[in-house]
C-alpha cells in the first residue's frame, strides 16, 4: 500500500490524468459511492441529531407572539439589551483594536519579545472557569486582591466593583478583553507574518515606514482578516457565557445579564423555559445578516479560525 | 584651505548630532518596549498570580488584606491531591470524568471529521458542498443559544447526567472545525496519490487509513489539541446536563460554591490550578502545532 503510495507519476500525460480525475469527481462507480456516501453518514447523522434538530425545537419552543410581548415587557431583559449593546461594541472593538496595536508591536525582532508572547497568551491558555472565578474573588469589594493592592500600594480604597452594575459590567468587560486579546493577536500577527517580505521591503525603499507603513500598506492587507475577526468574535462574544456568569453572576440584582445568560437564567432559575429561548431568539436579527455574511467570506476567502 | 576645513568640522558636528539623535530615538523606544513589556506582564498574570496567592493561604486565612503570600502553605494542593476536605471529596472521580469526556470528544471529532473531509475533498462526493456549509454554519451559531432545547432533547431521551450527552453536543460543535482544517490541509497532498493507490486495486477504505490518515498527521494533531481543549474547559453544557455527584466534571464542580459565603477559597483555587495545570501543559507541547491549525491555509486575504 503505501509503496504505490511513494511512487508517485506526477509525470504521466495530461489526458489520461484528466480522465481518472473525471471517474473520480463525477461518476463515482456503485461500490465506491457507497463508500464515500458511508464515510459522511456519520458526520450528517451527528448534524441533523444535534444541531438542526435542536435549532428546530429551539423555533418551535419560541413561537409564540405572546412570548415576545411578555418578554419585551420585563424590565430585567430592556437592562438585558443595553448590556449586549455595550458588550458587543466595546468588548469587540477595544480588545480587536489592541490585538491589531498588539501584533504590530509583536513583530519586532528579539528573544524578548518571544518570552513575552510565552507570558502574553497565558490568559488565552489557561481554561476560562479558572481564571473568571479568581477575577470575580480578585473583585471582592473587601478581601479581594484589587483592592488590597490598590489599598497597599497607592493607599487608595477601592469600591465594591461587583455590587454596582456599571462596574460590574465593566468588570465583565475587561475580563473579556484580558481573556480573548492574546488568541486575537496571535491571529493577527500571523496575517502580518503572511505579508510577503518583498512587499514590506518595497514600501521601506519608497518611504512607507512607520505609521504610513501601516496606514498604507500592512492594514489594507490586513483589512479582510480584521474585518472577518471581528465578524467571528461579535458572534462568539454575543454567545458567551461564562465570562458573565462567572465574573458578574448577572448581578447585582439582574442589572449585567447579556442575552445569552439571562436565556439560562429564563430557562432554569426561574423555570420558564420558552422565555429563556425567546430571549435567545430575540437576538436573531443581529445573528442572521451576521451568519450570511460571515459564510459567504468564510467560503469565499478560505481564512479559517 | 580654512574653508575646507571649517566645512569638514561642520560636517562632522553634523554628523554627530545625527548620531545622537538617532541613539536618543532608540533610547527612546528601547524605554517604551520595556514599559509595554512591563504592562503586559502584569495585566497577563494578575489574575493568574491572585489564583496562586489564594492557593498558597492556610485555610482560614484567605480573608487577608496581604498582596504577597506571608507563610506559603501547600495545604490546599495537599487537600486536592488526597481528596482531604468535604469540597474535593469526589475531585478524582470529576477529573476522570472530565478526561473521559474529553478523550471521547477528541476521537469522534477527528473520526467523523475526517472521514467526511476525505468524502468531500479527496472522493469529491456529489453534493459534499451542502455538507460543508452545514458544518460551516455550526460553526458560526452559538452553542449557548442551542443549550435550551438540547436540554429538553436530553431530558425527553433520558439522557440526563448522562455524559454521552455532553459528548455528542461537543462533537456536534468541535466537527466542524475538524472539516476546515482537514479539508484545507488536504489540498496540499496531490490527488495523485489516491489514483495511483486505485490503479494499484486499494479500496477507498484502503486509501482513507492506509494513505490519507498517515498524510494528515500533522492536521490531526492540531485538530485533536482543540477539540480536546474545547472539551476540557466546556462549561454550560455539561452544568446543564451534568449535576449528579457521580457524573460531575471539573468545572461544575468549581462553579458550585461560586456565591456561597463558606466558599474555601484555597481550595477552589489550588482546585482551579490543578484543572488548569494539562491544558497550559498541552498548550506550550503543542504550541506552534496548533497555531498552524488555526491560520492553516488561511490568512491568504
Amino acid at each position: 500500500m503505501m509503496d504505490s503510495a511513494s511512487v508517485v507519476d506526477v509525470g504521466r500525460p495530461a489526458a489520461r490524468r484528466g480522465t481518472l480525475s473525471h471517474s473520480l469527481r463525477g461518476g463515482l462507480k456503485g461500490g465506491e459511492y457507497t463508500w464515500a456516501l458511508a464515510f459522511v453518514v456519520p458526520y450528517l447523522a451527528v448534524f441533523v441529531t444535534f444541531v438542526a434538530y435542536p435549532v428546530v425545537y429551539g423555533l418551535w419552543m419560541g413561537s409564540e407572539a405572546s412570548l415576545y410581548r411578555e418578554l419585551f415587557a420585563d424590565p430585567i431583559y430592556q437592562t438585558t439589551v443595553v448590556n449586549t449593546i455595550l458588550y458587543l461594541a466595546l468588548g469587540v472593538n477595544v480588545k480587536m483594536f489592541l490585538a491589531l496595536l498588539l501584533s504590530g508591536f509583536f513583530m519586532r525582532p528579539g528573544w524578548w519579545m518571544k518570552a513575552l508572547l510565552l507570558i502574553f497568551v497565558l490568559p488565552w491558555a489557561v481554561p476560562q472557569i479558572s481564571t473568571f472565578i479568581s477575577i470575580h474573588w480578585m473583585l471582592n469589594g473587601e478581601w479581594g486582591f484589587l483592592n488590597n493592592a490598590l489599598y497597599t500600594l497607592f493607599h487608595v480604597e477601592g469600591v465594591h466593583w461587583l455590587n454596582d452594575r456599571w462596574t460590574a459590567l465593566g468588570a465583565v468587560i475587561v475580563s473579556h478583553i484580558w481573556k480573548w486579546t492574546p488568541f486575537w493577536t496571535l491571529i493577527l500577527l500571523a496575517g502580518r507574518m503572511a505579508i510577503p517580505l518583498e512587499i514590506r521591503d518595497t514600501a521601506r525603499v519608497d518611504g512607507a515606514t512607520g505609521v504610513r507603513g501601516f496606514v498604507y500598506i500592512t492594514f489594507p492587507l490586513l483589512a479582510n482578516l480584521y474585518l472577518i475577526s471581528t465578524l467571528l468574535s461579535t458572534i462568539f462574544l454575543l454567545g458567551d457565557f461564562n465570562a458573565v456568569y462567572f465574573v458578574s453572576g448577572g448581578g447585582p440584582a439582574n442589572s449585567t445579564h447579556v442575552l445569552a445568560t439571562l436565556g439560562i437564567r429564563n430557562a432554569f432559575e426561574i423555570a420558564q423555559p420558552r422565555l429563556g429561548v425567546a430571549a435567545v431568539m430575540s437576538a436573531l436579527p443581529l445573528v442572521i445578516p451576521l451568519v450570511i455574511v460571515l459564510m459567504r467570506k468564510l467560503r469565499t476567502t478560505e481564512v479559517q479560525l | 584651505m580654512s574653508t575646507i576645513a571649517a566645512d569638514a568640522r561642520l560636517a562632522s558636528s553634523r554628523a554627530l548630532t545625527h548620531t545622537r539623535a538617532v541613539r536618543r530615538r532608540r533610547y527612546l523606544s528601547n524605554a517604551g518596549v520595556l514599559l509595554l513589556s512591563v504592562v503586559l506582564v502584569v495585566w497577563s498574570l494578575a489574575p493568574i498570580y491572585n489564583m496562586v496567592l489564594i492557593s498558597l493561604e492556610p485555610e482560614g486565612d484567605v480573608f487577608t488584606d496581604h498582596i504577597w503570600p506571608r507563610v506559603p502553605s501547600f495545604e490546599s494542593f495537599w487537600g486536592v491531591l488526597t481528596q482531604g476536605h468535604w469540597y474535593l471529596e469526589h475531585f478524582w472521580h470529576q477529573f476522570a470524568n472530565s478526561f473521559f469526556i474529553g478523550a471521547m470528544v477528541t476521537f469522534f471529532a477527528l473520526l467523523f471529521g475526517s472521514m467526511t473531509s476525505f468524502s468531500i475533498g479527496r472522493m469529491r462526493i456529489r453534493h459534499g458542498w451542502l455538507v460543508s456549509n452545514a458544518a460551516l454554519l455550526t460553526y458560526v451559531i452559538p452553542a449557548s443559544f442551542l443549550a435550551i432545547p438540547f436540554y429538553r432533547i436530553m431530558q425527553k431521551y433520558g439522557l440526563a447526567n448522562n455524559p454521552w450527552s455532553v459528548i455528542a453536543a461537543l462533537v456536534a460543535f468541535a466537527t466542524p472545525y475538524a472539516i476546515f482544517v482537514f479539508q484545507e490541509y488536504g489540498r496540499s497532498i496531490p490527488i495523485e496519490v489516491d489514483e495511483s493507490a486505485r490503479i494499484d486495486g486499494a479500496s477507498p477504505f484502503q486509501i482513507y487509513l492506509r494513505i490519507y490518515l498517515p498524510l494528515m498527521a500533522p492536521a490531526l494533531v492540531a485538530v485533536g489539541t482543540y477539540a480536546l481543549l474545547l472539551a476540557w474547559n466546556e462549561f454550560l453544557y455539561q452544568f446543564l446536563l451534568l449535576s449528579s455527584m457521580d457524573s460531575m466534571t471539573v468545572p461544575v464542580a468549581l462553579a458550585q460554591f461560586l456565591n456561597s459565603d463558606q466558599s474555601p477559597w484555597n481550595y477552589m483555587m489550588a482546585t482551579a490550578i490543578v484543572y488548569a495545570l494539562p491544558p497550559i501543559a498541552i498548550y506550550y507541547a503543542f504550541r506552534r502545532r496548533m497555531a498552524a491549525g488555526l491560520t492553516m491555509g488561511g490568512v491568504k486575504g
